[in-house]
């Protein structure tokens, strides 16, 4: 994850209280999902941002989880993201990212 | 109990996936407060 | 009359030292975290030249293997050799390293690129004998300096090393003590990519078969930006560029559009010759070094070789309609605008199928897309996907969404109307204009009739602005080739034959 990005998830985890904040993320593959979500749960994986050792365990979801859709107004999410389910390998992005919440998310 | 609703919420999108304000649309009908929402690039 | 391009060229430099020393990645890396394995294990990863020669995608890039060659090979490419791998090609070349920093020096005009003595001669012989490369380039190369000369620069002056091969063997010094926009890793940064558009444009003009004094226009729409304290992007790599290269009749200018620079530029040259202002533009692009290596983390990690070693270049030579060339359709143009928001099928949607919806025509009119031809060797390990199959999904999801095309022809659509890709992660190159070499001939050759060229731009990389961005534009085949054309002739003939006959009936009367 960009650095930048890192350092205003740990600065709003500060502000806000890690159990109040939820992070949505778009990735366009599972990997990358997966360690976006390792990011902002486990630490920077890369050993390279302000994240790096810091166990946020931030819940955390892909825009394309069911759990998610379903709290979406569905007329908004079709014209907003609905055609990338053609595009993106769904089922991929969600084991991923349900193997990263299992182990690493503190407040769900 | 809902995922969204009265929480804060960060959004990491990405251009080749689903960008932010796409997301942020999305996010703000589940009730949602974005905080900050981003979209990354790899190419 | 809709303007033509008349020929294209795509150039590549290796350079696995720039990936070692200036790719951001590993300067950010070396800066948090200076110990770090990935900085150990990097140069075990760098690929020799030869490799990047015989590495497939390399080869379509400069026009020795086509796209659809390429999509014969099993994926991964960078395992696989391409057999009768060459340094040129019909659309340009792969400059190994040391020759393009021999070219990099004679394109600075403000002494700031030092090279070692033994360096200069060593390789100044290999430069000259590449047949693109005039005597007036190679002219400009100094005799060189000490080597303790440039370690000074480097140690106390603050200029940036140059290398070959993990020697020191020249620096760019700072062009102004204290302005940050003259520093040496700018200098650095805007000579490479000047360097490599010049590459671009040499071969853009033999390509093209016209004169350098032919060229009126040169529109540069790389990423990067020139200028002092007191105009940041000032500009102008296009003059720059075209002074090098021996264009002594252009004057040009600098547009800028992140990735969707190219498609930019190309519509504005196509609109600059059709409107009569200049007779010949050419849109031209270097590298980057910025991004050598971007996704290099994940390469070494994974056991791959740092695919990203190379900088691009293009250059296209858009002029006036000469009845044969592929002309560029400014009726149907896809444009992101400012209401169009970011949601993907707007996005595509604006691009794609709204053109097409102006002029009624359906998505399969269009033979071949060209959205952005980054190699999947590099983006899927890197967890950013195949970029152009996704962009192929979106558009067979709006065809279908239209009725163009039948659910189930989907994998065949993509098949049919798709590319793979086959260019560089560096920004702009990769973005569109790719395929602009082989469309002009596959027109020529009637193998297709219409392509859509895409670019798309992260605008919101700037900080200036959230919104996304995109523009495309038609190639078709000349109508002045075509049946139709020649039909309309005929009527035209009988049109005026009969005018003539009304006049003459007239005179008569009288």
């Amino acid at each position: 994850m960009d650095l930048e990005n890192q350092k205003r998830v740990k600065e709003f985890a500060d502000e806000f209280g890690p159990e109040n904040l939820v992070v949505v993320l778009g990735a366009a593959e599972g990997e990358a999902a997966g360690l976006a979500a390792e990011t902002v749960t486990a630490g920077d994986p890369t050993f390279a941002g302000p994240l790096t050792g810091v166990q946020l365990g931030l819940t955390t979801y892909h825009v394309c989880e069911p759990e998610l859709k379903e709290e979406f107004d569905e007329a908004v999410y079709d014209e907003q993201v609905g055609m990338m389910e053609m595009v993106l390998d769904v089922d991929d992005i969600v084991d991923e990212m349900s193997a990263i919440r299992d182990e690493y998310c503190k407040y769900l | 109990m809902a995922i969204l609703e009265g929480k804060k919420v960060i959004i990491i999108g990405d251009r080749d996936g689903v960008p932010g304000p796409a997301i942020a649309e999305c996010v703000k009908t589940a009730g949602g407060e974005i905080v900050f929402s981003s979209t990354e690039c790899f190419v | 009359m809709n303007s033509v391009i008349k020929g294209a060229s795509y150039v590549l430099a290796h350079t696995p030292e720039m990936v070692v020393y200036n790719g951001t990645t590993q300067t950010t890396e070396r800066v948090v975290n200076p110990e770090s394995e990935y900085l150990k294990e990097l140069r075990g990863h760098l690929r020799s030249y030869e490799e990047c020669v015989n590495y497939w995608p390399n080869q379509v890039y400069i026009g020795n293997a086509t796209p659809e060659e390429l999509s014969q090979v099993e994926f991964p490419y960078y395992d696989k050799t391409k057999e009768g791998a060459e340094r040129y090609g019909k659309f340009g070349e792969i400059m190994p390293e040391e020759e393009f920093l021999l070219l990099v020096q004679a394109c600075d005009m403000f002494e700031v690129v030092k090279l070692d003595k033994n360096f200069v001669s060593a390789h100044k012989d290999a430069l000259a004998a590449d047949p693109i490369i005039t005597e007036d380039i190679i002219s400009k190369i100094e005799e060189g300096y000490e080597l303790d000369e440039i370690k000074h620069y480097i140690e106390n002056e603050h200029a940036e090393g140059l290398y070959h091969n993990n020697e020191l063997v020249g620096c760019v010094r700072t062009a102004h003590d204290i302005d940050v926009n003259l520093s040496a890793h700018v200098m650095h940064e805007n000579l490479m990519s000047k360097a490599s558009s010049v590459l671009a444009l040499l071969y853009a003009i033999r390509n093209a078969g016209i004169n350098k004094e032919d060229v009126e226009y040169v529109i540069d729409c790389a990423e990067e930006a020139c200028g002092d304290m007191n105009q940041r992007g000032g500009g102008n790599f296009a003059k720059a560029a075209a002074e090098v290269a021996g264009l002594v009749s252009a004057t040009g200018s600098d547009s800028r559009g992140f990735c969707a620079g190219p498609s930019h530029a190309l519509i504005e040259a196509a609109a600059l010759v059709k409107s009569g202002a200049y007779k010949t533009v050419v849109v031209t692009a270097g590298g980057c070094t910025a991004k050598l290596g971007m996704n290099g983390k994940d390469h070494v990690k994974k056991g791959l070789p740092i695919l990203e070693d190379c900088l691009g270049g293009f250059a296209v030579v858009v002029t006036e309609n000469d009845g044969v060339n592929p002309e560029i359709n400014l009726d149907v143009l896809g444009r992101h605008t400012v209401g169009t928001g970011s949601a993907p099928q707007a996005v595509i949607g604006s691009l794609v199928t709204d053109p097409l919806d102006r002029v009624g025509w359906k998505v399969t009119d269009i033979d071949k897309f060209s959205p952005e031809m980054q190699n999947p060797d590099i983006t899927k390990p890197a967890g950013a996907g195949d970029v152009p199959l996704a962009n192929y999904k979106m558009i067979g999801a709006l065809a279908v969404k239209r009725g163009d095309i039948d659910r189930k022809a989907l994998p065949d659509f993509i098949a049919q109307h798709g590319l793979t890709g086959w260019a560089p992660t560096q920004g702009h190159i990769p973005s569109g204009v790719p395929y602009i070499g082989f469309a002009r001939e596959d027109i020529l050759e009637g193998k297709i009739k219409k392509a859509m060229i895409i670019g798309k731009g992260s605008l919101f990389l700037g900080r200036m602005t959230n919104l996304f961005d995109g523009v495309s534009f038609v190639i078709q085949a000349n109508e002045g080739n075509s049946a139709e054309s020649a039909v309309s002739e005929e009527e035209v003939k009988g049109l005026i034959a009969k005018a003539m006959k009304e006049f003459a009936e007239t005179l008569m009367a009288e």
